[in-house]
């Protein structure tokens, strides 16, 4: 495990960002710079991060930062890292983008990581269109309210990580801002290994789902007691990690019922709705074991 | 050296001359030989480029996009749909002020599905603040394509070179190929490019001035290319128009791409029979031969293979904001079907009695 004293202690997130009190994605960011420091070249699709990163020369990220269209992330990775490696540039291109830009730009995550194009990907999955104001998206959660689901979202949740892992990437994991010691030793792994790299991180959203913004971290950590985000890398095999591990043992999770009844989104839910989202929670623990 | 290519090996021939050093591409037909030979090229070793099979036209643009940014020198080709399914990178490369380089093989847009020549397609391009050229024969092709990364490089604006479907794309003709380009283009200085340990944003949120600078400072730069193409130092010269018999010309025929082959020898026709009539062929559509169009002291006539509903002929409505003359705009050729020799003669021939009308047939 990495010791966080002994990362650099240069600041990539500089002071006075424009993101929300209580924005996971910050956390995340800070992590980021910690550990690939100024070998970090940021590819932004559409989205908080957009916001996060300032406006004009007030710029908060001290990463060299391409902006790009919503659905080109990776894509765009994937010129650059061409130009790294042909002009010598000790670079990794980190496509920084949100669950909304991995529905849109779906096809560029697959197409990259067939290609085994040298980047990695972290998607900070806050689990809806947070910057256009809570709308559902692909991984957002069973029955979540958003402002296009406001009787609780109906379709299914997509598995991102798993997609990738059958992509057969060359480094899978999942990540929690709650578990940020985790999420750090994944991307000190990530950055040694060469090809695409995928990270899905968990990022509580404290407007979107409605929570106080002191409260992120906590979230996040209740999400990972109850069962519901699971914390595993895929580095040759496929392993679930040390936070999570517990909760394989379903008698040892945290009831759902306490994650769900933190959160604004989930206040129309009835006590039935909560047993249906806890088999979908089962069936995933059968997926990984 | 003299070969014998089509359109689309001439425009591969230009890149491989180029030493473009990144490819990204997705196939659609009648585009798809030009990176198909690309592909080959990189496989024999000819070509010292990344040839990079991305998921979708969207990607390619936003891969050449990225390959741009970080500095190398980069291409891509397209047709109609895919030119439609990159539009959105169209516009973030040319804001981003990023030198590349796209072959338009020109093709209609559906339903019905239709692979033949209609110049619509290109013509989505017009607003963006890529420079839009536009190529009569696969000499054009070759010779378009390597003057593009010359410019482009020079004023920090994409290059879209345009050849009609299957008539110059997949024509074999034969092409004088350079030998070698003698520092016809040498390796640029860009003014950003994007790289670990330098801090820069590209692209993020600004002031609502800022858009609006961005814009004013691509047409400066619009407004130089003009100069640059006369002046390119390229083993042909070339200007933003080709002017075909237009002295003393009492009717001019502007049109641009294949076809104006054959409008030629309509003009050669009629002049043998005595009336005064000329070519005035668009080379470049963006920046726009103004100065030429200004000039004009005659009947105009312009021929459009493309088409706005609503309101006309692309071409011919952009003629008319711009000459000091009368001008007649005719659409033709919609969809790929054929005008010959012949239907322009007869076409000048009304034209020149006054007797025609907006459509042809």
């Amino acid at each position: 495990m990495v010791a966080i004293k002994d990362l650099s202690k240069e600041k990539f997130v500089l002071p006075g960002t424009t993101a929300c009190q209580g924005c996971p994605h910050v956390l995340g960011l800070k992590a980021l710079g910690m550990v690939l420091g100024d070998r970090a070249v940021l590819v932004v699709p559409a989205g908080c991060t957009t916001i996060i990163a300032g406006l004009k020369d007030r710029a908060s990220l001290k990463f060299p930062l391409l902006h790009v269209p919503f659905a080109s992330g990776p894509a765009v990775a994937t010129g650059l890292s061409s130009a790294f490696k042909r002009l010598g540039k000790y670079g990794i291109p980190v496509v920084w983008m949100g669950d909304g830009a991995s529905d849109i730009g779906f096809a560029t995550l697959s197409g990259a990581c067939i290609r085994k194009d040298d980047m990695i990907v972290i998607v900070s999955d806050n689990e809806a269109y947070m910057n256009t104001g809570i709308q559902a998206s692909g991984t957002t959660f069973w029955k979540a309210k958003t402002t296009t689901s406001p009787a609780g979202k109906k379709e299914e949740k997509k598995d991102l990580a798993l997609i990738m892992l059958m992509h057969r990437a060359d480094y899978v994991a999942t990540a929690s801002v709650g578990y940020l010691q985790d999420f750090i030793s994944k991307l000190e792994r990530a950055k040694e290994i060469e090809g695409f790299r995928f990270i899905h991180l968990h990022s509580p959203c404290p407007p979107g789902w409605g929570f106080d913004s002191s409260e992120t971290v906590e979230i996040a950590r209740m999400a990972v007691k109850c069962g519901a985000w699971i914390l595993w890398e895929f580095d040759g095999e496929l392993k679930i990690s040390a936070p999570s591990r517990p909760y394989a043992d379903k008698s040892k999770r945290l009831p759902l019922k306490e994650y769900i009844r933190a959160q604004r989104r989930f206040r129309h839910l009835s006590d039935e709705d909560i047993k249906e989202i806890e088999k979908k929670i089962d069936e995933q623990w059968k997926a990984l074991k | 050296m003299r070969k014998i290519l089509t359109g689309n090996y001439a425009v591969a021939e230009a890149v491989k001359l180029a030493d473009v050093e990144f490819i990204a591409a997705y196939p659609i037909t009648p585009q798809t030989t030009i990176v198909e030979r690309l592909a080959e090229m990189v496989e024999r070793g000819e070509l010292n480029a990344e040839f990079v099979r991305v998921e979708s036209e969207h990607s390619a643009l936003a891969a050449v996009y990225g390959a741009s940014a970080g500095g190398l020198r980069a291409f891509t080709a397209t047709s109609s749909h895919g030119l439609l399914y990159m539009y959105e990178m169209c516009w973030w490369v040319a804001n981003s002020r990023l030198p590349v380089v796209m072959a338009v093989v020109t093709r209609t847009i559906g339903p019905p599905w239709n692979i033949h020549t209609e110049h619509t397609d290109i013509l989505t391009l017009r607003d963006t603040g890529w420079i839009i050229a536009m190529s009569e024969n696969a000499q054009e092709a070759l010779d378009l394509t390597l003057l593009g990364f010359k410019i482009a490089e020079q004023v920090n604006l994409p290059f879209a070179i345009g050849l009609d479907g299957f008539q110059v794309s997949h024509t074999a003709e034969v092409v004088d190929v350079p030998e070698s380009l003698d520092g016809f283009l040498p390796k640029r200085e860009r003014f950003f490019v994007i790289e670990p340990g330098n801090p820069i944003t590209v692209g993020g949120l600004t002031e609502n001035e800022c858009s609006m600078t961005i814009r004013k400072e691509m047409a400066k730069d619009m407004e130089r290319v003009g100069e640059l193409v006369r002046n390119s130092g390229y083993v042909r010269d070339y200007d933003l128009v080709e002017e075909y018999r237009m002295e003393d010309a009492e009717y001019v025929v502007i049109s641009m791409g294949a076809w104006c082959g054959d409008m030629k020898d309509a003009i050669d026709i009629l002049r043998e029979k005595g009336v005064q009539i000329g070519m005035l062929r668009l080379r470049f559509v963006r920046p726009f031969p103004k100065e030429f169009v200004e000039k004009l002291d005659c009947k105009v006539l312009v021929v459009d293979r493309n088409y706005s509903v609503g309101l006309g002929g692309i071409i011919a409505t952009e003629v008319k904001s711009i000459a000091n003359c009368d001008v007649h705009g005719i659409v033709a050729g919609l969809g790929g079907v054929d005008v010959g020799v012949d239907d322009f003669v007869s076409m000048f021939r009304k034209f020149v009695r006054g007797e025609l009308k907006g459509w042809w047939p």
